[in-house]
């Protein structure tokens, strides 16, 4: 199995949207690295026959009639917002402005 | 100001007290108000009290009863619910700065259930962030003190909730329990834990870490509370697509008829070995004496896949928290860093994320992003999934020959505020008896079994049984529970220091 290194985890921290700190890298990928290392061992049942399960119930979509009803109003909806405007949530810019 | 004889009452106590007028609801609550008043400074069990909700929820009780309408079960009880549980108009924090201040504009159907039953609702209780953790030491809040030695955890994620009932401020709480996070806090406080059947309970509102492993339920101080709550808080909702349209099983008529007479006890080769606490062996093989004495047959059970439970649960629990937390994004609700104008929203989510998660929840993102990734996946995530398989397959051979399963609940007792801190792997393992019924979805319980001779601490004991026969844990819960009671001559609780 790799072993985990800085790169991989700023790597793994771009992936995953969280902006790490320097002294971050180093600490995670070290504890990351036990954390796989100890985990591995999972790997030893993968040649087998064995069917993976991903949930305990089997699941089925569950749909409800397309219907009209009451829902929370757009302010109850903007209430938590951190920034809104004209009714509507205001985020960061999406695209660069070239 | 010497505290309410009140706080003292089981959950049925009160109810029965309140129906029959000897109590008021109000004086109920406030007499736990008062006490979460004078020893929360303390134990820090709760994040947010509603006193004026409590307050006003008692009265409404009380006014029922005086219209001469019938009241429910529990009506009139305080409780301490999880802070993972969304409620209106209250702050709902998961334990996490990303919300601090949010306030939901809705109830969890968990929540608006229990308002429906008449629970007095107290306060939101402390957790470890997005109840990942085995200590409430991840708490952006700060951590909860175990009530038996404030200088010890009370367990994790639910740690709140059971410092709540072991301190006697509240008689019922609400826990969730992904890999353990109801048992493990039950047994480490001398309370009891119920993690129902997978799907029991709706997750609809409460705030998802795993969606395959999450499962909400009652904390209490007996076995016939947590069954009163039980049902309370289960059967079907159609806003929970995983949640199961089968009527609850009778919990609260087994914990009125414990026995386990006629029964057979598996205790299963690999709940034991290295890593076990001498005092909590002890106790365990004491109690699987008791069971012999109460008439129930004791059958050696050998579950191989268990061993690989941990690994499994550490590669699926993240691999589900990457993608659920995802949604937290800075955008629509919570915290947002960074927005200065200049700066994209990618920027802003990614510098967000890094303020408002705590370690834990960062290790456990990362480490789902790995477990996920391309060239990855079949060794980590897919070989997880198989283990699961296998465990599931372990269970259904042992429930062929046995009616329940019984273990320690946590290996050792609880150990001290940091020692684990800068460990993951050592703070994974105080959830290695719990973590095998979370990947498989059955139903398990932890109750108090003695001290731990060698530190005075609290054992726990843990039953378990297959999906959907949740009622096995009362009976056998009840009869364990009456049994070391008489043994002891009081609840074990009575042991703990006063605060």
């Amino acid at each position: 199995m790799p072993g985990i290194t800085r790169e991989e985890v700023a790597h793994l921290a771009r992936l995953a949207r969280l902006e790490l700190k320097a002294e971050e890298l180093d600490h995670f990928a070290g504890q990351l690295d036990d954390i796989i290392g100890a985990v591995a061992r999972v790997a030893e049942v993968a040649d087998r026959d064995v069917p993976p399960t991903s949930h305990p119930l089997p699941l089925t979509n569950v749909m409800r009639a397309d219907e009209v009803r009451p829902s929370l109003t757009p302010e109850q909806a903007l209430s938590c917002a951190p920034a809104q405007e004209q009714q509507r949530f205001k985020v960061p810019q999406i695209l660069g402005e070239d | 100001m010497t505290d309410s004889p009140i706080i003292k009452l089981t959950a049925a106590e009160i109810a029965a007290k309140i129906a029959s007028g000897d109590l008021t609801a109000v004086e109920v609550t406030e007499a736990h108000l008062a006490r979460i008043e004078s020893v929360d400074e303390k134990v820090h069990a709760f994040l947010h009290i509603d006193r004026d909700g409590a307050l006003a929820q008692a009265r409404a009780v009380d006014e029922k009863r005086e219209r001469g309408e019938k009241l429910g079960p529990l009506a009139g009880v305080p409780l301490a619910l999880k802070d993972i549980f969304t409620t209106e108009g209250i702050p709902t924090t998961v334990g996490s700065k990303i919300l601090e201040g949010w306030i939901p504009p809705y109830d969890a159907t968990l929540t608006r259930r229990l308002k429906e039953a008449d629970v007095v609702i107290l306060g939101k209780t402390n957790m470890d962030e997005f109840a990942m953790g085995s200590s409430t030491e991840n708490s952006a809040y700060g951590p909860t003190g175990n009530p038996w030695d404030l200088t010890r955890i009370p367990g994790g994620s639910g740690g709140g909730s059971s410092a709540a009932l072991a301190s006697y401020e509240a008689p019922l709480a609400i826990g969730t329990d992904t890999g353990g996070s109801i048992r493990q806090p039950a047994a480490v406080t001398g309370t009891v834990g119920v993690k129902p059947t997978y799907g029991a309970v709706s997750r609809y509102g409460m705030v998802a870490f795993s969606s395959s492993l999450d499962q909400g339920g009652p904390c209490a101080r007996t076995v016939l509370d947590a069954a009163l709550l039980h049902e309370v808080i289960a059967g079907h909702d159609p806003l929970d697509s995983t949640s199961i349209d089968a009527p609850v099983p009778p919990v609260v008529e087994a914990a009125r008829n414990g026995s386990v007479a006629g029964m057979r006890v598996g205790v299963v080769k690999q709940f034991r070995g290295e890593g076990y606490q001498a005092g909590v062996v002890q106790r365990f093989d004491e109690s699987v004496q008791l069971l012999k004495e109460l008439g129930a047959e004791i059958v050696e059970l050998d579950c191989p896949s268990f061993d690989l439970a941990l690994s499994a649960y550490y590669l699926i629990a993240p691999s589900e928290c990457s993608s659920n937390l995802a949604r937290f994004d800075g955008l629509r609700y919570g915290l947002r860093v960074g927005d200065d104008g200049t700066r994209s929203a990618e920027d802003v989510t990614s510098l967000t994320r890094e303020e408002g998660f705590g370690d834990e929840v960062k290790r456990r993102i990362m480490l789902g992003t790995y477990a996920l990734s391309s060239g990855y996946y079949d060794a980590y995530y897919g070989s997880a999934q198989k283990v699961r398989t296998l465990i599931t397959q372990d269970f259904q051979k042992a429930f062929e020959q046995v009616d329940v399963i019984v273990s320690p609940t946590t290996p050792t007792t609880a150990f001290p505020i940091g020692e684990r801190a800068d460990d993951p792997m050592a703070m994974y393992l105080a959830d290695l008896c719990t973590i095998p019924t979370n990947l498989a979805g059955n139903a398990a319980m932890s109750l108090p079994c003695g001290l731990a001779p060698e530190d005075g601490l609290p054992v726990g004991l843990q039953i378990i049984a297959p999906a959907m026969k949740d009622e096995r844990l009362y009976q056998v819960g009840a009869a364990v529970e009456a049994a070391f009671v008489a043994r002891w001559g009081h609840p074990l609780l009575e042991e703990a220091p006063s605060l």
